[in-house]
């Protein structure tokens, strides 16, 4: 995970409710097999017209955003399907920040697990910042102080748990984390399992006598 | 004495993983088995290799193609390039990584949910996990499974273990006999139509009560599957007689004095009489008739009875907009009788409905009889290379195929459009698949959810239908 120092940007205005992860990227870009190249087709039905023609009144087409790395909508953002490929085609923007009023729980763990914070702020500070990204004026965010700082100097301060505070300032991959951490348990759990229960053991799924070939 | 509080058994099964505490409510939770297909798998793998590390425990671990895969004789010639790449990528990654894998042209392979139970790598008490969400399926056999993201892929791949918070608990009973013609895919749906989509958010259900003990495994696994449609982590029903009878002899079920062992210990997994749930639900099974979804969320279902409903007499603001916009997509008038909605295609197949027991319930119906002239297309796919040569060794393929259905080789096929199985832009598919949202099917699609009776029975008459005027007839 990319370490999150603090992020000051143009926000992006999408303030509406129920942006679901369909619209955050369509089903047709699931056949990825990389993370990466997903901004493409991120918000692709905000971006165009029915026409397939960019619709120049999206905030998505605008110079001003073009290279934003703050969002801010409205309530219960990122409902919907499961695909973490929402997360990364917002990585992929280069969105490190999305502020909102909530947001659904998978969307939310997936955003975490790619490096973006989630800043959940209640309604007017979501309009007044959106106002901001309106009048073209940048905003900081800063997880070091869990705040939030506008031009005029109004801060907005936001909590967020410790454990996922420290593994986005530190870039702690959580993998490494746990390998590091509780290698140890594992192993011991492990080995009880197998006295406890070792039919868990005894039915390896490689001993099935499997084909090799690939998709020609 | 102390008052002494009793066990579910999502909490026994919890309790029998904790590999460590990480915070109230949180643990490090170990997993027993993961499956893996080739959609949400290759990013995973990709970050394993990218930071040189192996898979855990590839003995615990078993992969398949089965979304993208075509379900035509040809199947290994796949036109659409990115689904090529992304099978191609499956195989490569098992290679590398030395997963054991049930290829495209393996005679067992078949939908990942089909196939787990099918080879008894699922088990009473385990703890399994897929990146798909319908592996809450394998909880029929009563092991904790669950759907989970790509990076929680790639952390079990390399730890087998997944840092979780601990659901509430939500007994659903199905009490009494269900009537002529109902089955598990009425009760799932029913169970939904109750609860809502969003019934079961944040539990574990159980499912219990004489109805559901009387299910064959095949009608708990339709039903645990649905769990995910309310919204439920997981579903679970306790293991018994029937369970341990279907899976004994399976390739990795275990054998011998093992098995007795095995058996010994998954008796004890059920619920204490005295657990607390933190929800309950009761349904009275002879209460339930054929349901059929009219909307475009499994919770917008009705019996085959009624009529298309008027959102005008919705009560909740919310609810009221969501089916005026269900019945805009669906070409619906409230009122009208559902039996008078006439449909373009069928898809028998899915995790949901492509067992045995579900093609032979097609079959009754379909047997002696022809589908509709307005009925385009009737695709029958069972769940695995080994259900599809068992409805062969029994005749239903012959069936089917005088009936004027396809018969195809296993896959998700046209449960959702990944692979060439697609449902025209507005054409109107009566599904035995799980979701009926706004273009799962194919763009513009509109499905309509039921059994895979009712399926047969619609691909009869052209037109949604209650089954058990053509069973009585
Ligand atoms: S059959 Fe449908 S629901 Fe089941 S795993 Fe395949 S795509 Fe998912």
């Amino acid at each position: 995970m990319q370490a999150f120092t603090n992020v000051t940007a143009i926000p992006i205005p999408l303030v509406r409710d129920n942006i679901d992860t369909d619209i955050i990227i369509p089903a047709r870009y699931l056949k990825t097999v990389s993370r990466k190249g997903l901004g493409e087709g991120a918000f692709y039905t905000l971006r165009h017209r029915d026409d397939g023609i960019p619709d120049p009144a999206s905030p998505f087409n605008q110079a001003r955003f073009k290279d934003s790395a703050i969002l801010v909508a409205g309530d219960n953002f990122g409902c919907g399907s499961s695909r973490e490929h929402a997360a990364w085609a917002l990585v992929d923007l280069g969105i490190r920040v999305v502020i909102a009023e909530s947001f659904a729980d998978i969307f939310d763990s997936n955003a975490f697990k790619n490096g973006i914070l989630t800043v959940t702020l209640p309604r007017p500070a979501i309009s007044r910042i959106a106002a901001e990204g309106e009048a073209g004026r940048a905003v900081e965010v800063s997880l070091e102080e869990c705040r939030v700082r506008l031009a005029d100097g109004t801060t907005y301060g936001f909590e967020i748990d410790p454990f996922r505070r420290r593994c986005l300032l530190e870039g702690l991959d959580e993998v490494a984390l746990t390998l590091a951490e509780h290698g140890e348990a594992i192993a011991a759990f492990e080995a009880e399992q197998r006295e406890r229960a070792p039919w868990l053991w005894e039915t390896p799924t490689n001993a099935l006598t499997l084909t090799k070939s690939a998709p020609r | 004495m102390s008052e002494r509080k009793g066990s579910t058994l999502y909490d026994r099964i919890w309790q029998a993983h904790r590999v460590r505490d990480l915070a109230p409510g949180t643990a490090l939770i170990y997993i027993d088995r993961h499956l893996v297909h080739e959609v949400t798998s290759p990013q995973a793998f990709e970050a394993l290799a990218a930071a040189g590390r192996s898979v855990r425990r590839v003995d615990a671990t078993l992969a398949v193609p089965d979304h993208n895969v075509p379900t035509t004789p040809q199947r290994e010639r796949i036109d659409d390039l990115l689904s090529r790449r992304q099978l191609k990528t499956l195989v490569e990654n098992c290679a590398r990584f030395e997963v054991p894998l049930i290829a495209i042209d393996d005679p067992r392979q078949g939908i990942v949910h089909v196939i787990g139970p099918e080879q008894g790598l699922t088990q009473p008490g385990m703890t399994i996990v897929c990146g798909d969400s319908h592996t809450s399926t394998h909880g029929a056999f009563g092991a904790l499974a669950f759907g989970i993201g790509t990076s929680e892929v790639e952390h079990v791949l390399a730890t087998q273990t997944l840092a979780l918070k601990k659901a509430r608990n939500m007994r659903i009973r199905i009490e009494g006999t269900p009537g002529f013609g109902v089955t598990a895919k009425d009760m799932a749906l029913a169970v939904i139509g109750r609860i809502g989509a969003g019934g079961a958010t944040g539990h574990v259900i159980e499912y219990a009560g004489s109805a559901v003990r009387s299910l064959s495994m095949e009608g708990r696994m339709t039903l645990c599957n649905m769990s995910i449609e309310a919204g439920g982590r997981a579903g679970l029903v306790a293991p018994d007689e029937t369970t341990f009878a279907w899976l004994k002899g399976r390739p990795l079920a275990p054998s011998g004095a093992m098995w007795e062992r095995a058996i010994a210990a998954w008796r004890s997994l059920a619920s204490d009489a005295d657990a607390v749930f933190d929800s309950e639900v009761t349904i009275e099974a002879a209460e339930i008739a054929p349901q059929v979804t009219w909307g475009t969320s499994p919770e917008q279902v009705a019996p085959i009875t009624s009529h298309v409903p008027d959102p005008a007499h919705l009560e909740d603001e919310a609810g009221r907009r969501a089916a005026e916009a269900a019945l805009a997509y669906m070409d619906l008038k409230p009122g009208t009788p559902l039996e008078e909605i006439t449909i373009d295609q069928v898809f028998i197949g899915s995790c949901t409905n492509s067992r045995i027991e579900d093609l032979r319930a097609a079959a009754t119906i379909l047997k002696g009889r022809r589908r509709a002239p307005n009925v385009k297309r009737v695709l029958v796919v069972p769940g695995s290379g080994l259900v599809k040569r068992q409805a062969e060794a029994e005749g239903l393929d012959r069936i089917f195929i005088a009936a004027g259905c396809e018969w195809r080789e296993a896959g998700c096929s046209m449960c959702l459009a990944m692979n060439p199985d697609k449902v025209p832009p507005g054409e109107r598919c009566a599904s035995t698949s799980n979701r009926n949202f706004v273009g799962r099917q194919g763009p513009g699609a509109r499905t309509h959810l039921l059994s895979p009776a009712m399926a047969a029975a619609a691909a009869v008459t052209g037109r949604l239908t209650d089954v058990r005027r053509l069973l009585s007839s």
